[in-house]
């Protein structure tokens, strides 16, 4: 099969490129761990206010562990809880989430925390919080009539409180 | 006559090219009644652009925030129309259609049993068509085009839903008969390519639906029947999304046929390589199916290994694109050289600008140009967590399936449908039609343009009008979703103008012959390798990469799955 010189210079080049982007990608996720939600942890998502730790939603600042606040949220038709998350700049953050029905999302608008909340499965995305600032939590998963009216906050406070993070 | 002439122009093009323009003159013809059945997909295809088109137009009003859907009518009702109508309707209908008239013009009429299957996965389709539809209208399956579970549609959806595919198996099934028919009439001759390129995209489909197949039949009839009580989420979904990406490609791989072998001849010149188009159709059939993945990268319950796995050969199956797009313009300049083009540019100046049958389409590839690089960032892992399932992705595809294709599939309705009414494509017809393309491009350059900019910004997509609580974030937003209105409404009267053409050349255009296109091969291509006739060593490849990929996910998945769901209905 005959190949023309250019179009064998520009698959060498394209793909090139490709793998360029892939060993980008890869290096980041395997080497840096920064991989979206993975979570393998299962739970009954018609019992989910009695499992720990979503019988208890909110802020929870945690002692001896490699971050510095767990916030724990519950999704549901058509509400978060808490629907306010306050945390001190620059902590670094496990968000731990589910839903107690159908799918919904959990995106911190303008940032990378960004994942799916499936009924029975809980999700998890660590990062540090390093903006001060208001962001809008909203659903971005169609779940019904009311899905655009779902919404939380998160609000990145400046650290006046030196106790508050390391 | 029709099938010795197209096996000479793709066995001999030397020889052929002294054959030039005796056989230029002459136009080969589609069989009457095949192109009775090529039509009848015509009439839903565009019907359901006009009520699609619509339903798109009321949803970016409700999105700017000044208009309220009247009579009780839901926003998530209207876009499960959108969704339904343009990317299952209109795609599955057209490509049908096209790829009928497509063999019965480069392999030959079909036989009387190939015709028949035809008209009865026509009809099937239709009647799956109605079905899913009246439950739409009836608000019982506002679950928008990807319904995905738990919430619960009526089963009269799925199974109607079911009827489309399975009517679509049964027309691909017809083509892949003609095909085999022509292979057997004439043993060791490469086969005409339009017919070749048809045969591989029913394939794929064929091994792309089988997840969709299974989560309907499997899961979500019985689910909504009442028969089991409850659904594995994780695993329906992926069974989605195993058939979701491929969907894209059963689009795309029509509009790059007509790329591929129309649009050279279109310009005057010639095929710029058969075997490369060849391999590039079957590196799409093999790489468009175990990459489904790629649309699951934030979910729980499947392993960041086997996502990643699925991102790599995603990145595969932009190859065979990067190949097309060499061939495309290696054609362009090839030709516009020819007609005396000079310098680096001056071929350029040279092509066809006022002829829909070649500009309509090129406004589609110069969009595929970012749809393709956007969707590079969609796949590329960590990445997607910016986008996913923010306006971004919905600016991404309005690139790509819905200015990429659809234009090409209109540039391609603008020769094809007179060809089959034996009607002429007027110059008038042929100037509204070029405004409809540029009508299009302004419209959606400022539609998808603000859609991937609110994207990043974090607005959310298949979602209605809201402040967020009087967000500042949200507030941002707004102003973007004017921009989608303003982009919206051009879009939709260009719309109305494609629909004026294509009832012009469906019954008042004067009568006479529009030609059907075909390329033949540029000179010095050399023989066409077997190998890439060989469906068994292509199909062992394939089946190997579809198990590598979802074996263990979907293994896993089963395994490690929690108590299932019961229906929603929260709409």
């Amino acid at each position: 099969m005959h190949i023309h010189k250019y179009e064998k210079w520009w698959l060498v080049f394209g793909t090139g490129t490709l793998i360029a982007f892939l060993i980008i990608i890869g290096v980041s996720a395997f080497h840096s761990g920064t991989h979206p939600n993975n979570s393998k942890w299962t739970l009954d998502y018609e019992k989910v206010d009695e499992t720990a730790p979503f019988d208890n939603p909110g802020v929870h600042k945690v002692e001896g562990k490699d971050w510095d606040y767990e916030v724990v949220l519950v999704a549901s038709a058509f509400s978060y809880n808490p629907t306010e998350i306050e945390i001190p700049v620059g902590s670094k953050v496990r968000f731990i989430a589910t839903t107690k029905d159908v799918i919904h999302g959990f995106e911190v608008a303008g940032t990378n925390i960004n994942m799916m909340l499936e009924p029975g499965y809980v999700s998890e995305q660590i990062t540090t919080v390093d903006q001060v600032g208001e962001f809008t939590i909203v659903c971005n998963e169609y779940c019904g009539v009311g899905h655009a009216m779902m919404y939380s906050t998160l609000k990145v406070v400046e650290a006046d409180d030196n106790s508050s993070h390391k | 006559m029709t099938t010795a002439v197209t096996s000479k122009e793709v066995k001999q093009p030397k020889l052929q090219k002294a054959k030039n323009s005796i056989e230029n003159e002459k136009i080969i013809k589609v069989d009457r009644k095949d192109a009775k059945l090529a039509l009848a997909h015509m009439y839903v295809a565009f019907g359901a652009l006009l009520l699609g088109g619509l339903a798109g137009l009321l949803q970016v009003f409700v999105r700017s925030g000044a208009f309220q859907l009247p009579f009780g009518i839901g926003y998530y009702q209207v876009l499960t129309v959108h969704g339904v109508l343009l990317g299952l309707i209109l795609t599955t209908y057209f490509i049908m259609g096209f790829q009928f008239a497509a063999v019965s013009r480069t392999a030959g009429p079909l036989s009387n049993t190939q015709r028949k299957l035809g008209w009865i996965g026509f009809w099937v389709m239709t009647i799956g068509t109605v079905a899913a539809a009246a439950m739409v209208l009836l608000n019982e399956a506002s679950v928008l085009y990807t319904f995905y579970a738990p919430l619960q549609a009526h089963w009269i959806f799925y199974a109607g839903l079911a009827l489309v595919v399975v009517g679509s198996w049964i027309e691909g099934l017809s083509q892949i008969l003609r095909y085999a028919q022509w292979r057997k009439e004439n043993k060791g001759q490469t086969s005409p390519l339009l017919t070749f390129m048809a045969v591989v995209n029913n394939l794929m489909w064929f091994v792309a639906t089988l997840g969709v197949a299974i989560e309907v039949l499997f899961q979500l009839l019985p689910w909504s029947l009442g028969l089991v009580e409850r659904i594995d989420v994780l695993l329906s979904r992926t069974l989605f999304w195993y058939f979701g990406h491929a969907l894209v490609y059963f689009w795309l791989l029509p509009a790059y046929m007509v790329w591929y072998v129309v649009i050279p001849k279109v310009i005057g010149g010639k095929l710029f390589s058969d075997s490369l188009a060849r391999l590039s159709f079957m590196l799409f059939l093999l790489f468009s199916i175990p990459v489904g993945v790629h649309h699951q990268l934030t979910e729980p319950g499947i392993d960041g290994f086997w996502k990643f796995l699925q991102v790599v050969l995603t990145f595969f199956v932009i190859v065979p694109s990067l190949m097309t797009a060499f061939s495309m313009f290696a054609t362009f300049e090839l030709r516009g050289r020819e007609l005396g083009g000079k310098g680096a540019m001056g071929w350029f100046k040279r092509l066809p600008w006022k002829d829909c049958r070649f500009l309509v389409p090129f406004i589609g590839m110069i969009a595929f140009i970012p749809g393709g690089a956007g969707g590079i960032v969609n796949a590329s892992y960590q990445m997607n967590q910016l986008i996913h399932n923010t306006i971004w992705v919905t600016g991404h595809f309005h690139l790509t399936v819905a200015t990429a294709v659809v234009l090409t599939y209109f540039g391609a309705a603008f020769w094809l449908i007179p060809h089959l009414t034996g009607r002429k494509l007027t110059s008038k017809m042929n100037s509204m039609a070029n405004t409809s393309g540029i009508l299009w491009a302004v419209g959606m350059f400022i539609m998808s343009g603000a859609m991937h900019i609110a994207g990043l910004l974090g607005a959310p997509r298949r979602s209605e009008y809201s402040t967020y609580g009087g967000s500042e974030q949200a507030a941002e937003w707004i102003s973007y979703q004017i921009a989608q209105a303003i982009g919206g409404t051009i879009l939709f009267i260009s719309i109305l103008v494609i629909i004026g053409v294509v009832i012009n050349l469906l019954w008042f255009a004067p009568k006479g012959e529009e030609e059907f296109p075909v390329a033949e091969a540029a000179p010095g291509g050399g023989k066409t390798p077997a190998i890439l006739e060989n469906f068994k060593v292509w199909g062992v490849i394939l089946a190997a990469l579809i198990i590598i990929a979802y074996t263990i996910p979907i293994f896993e998945i089963i395994t490690n799955s929690p108590v299932g769901s019961t229906g929603f209905k929260l709409w």
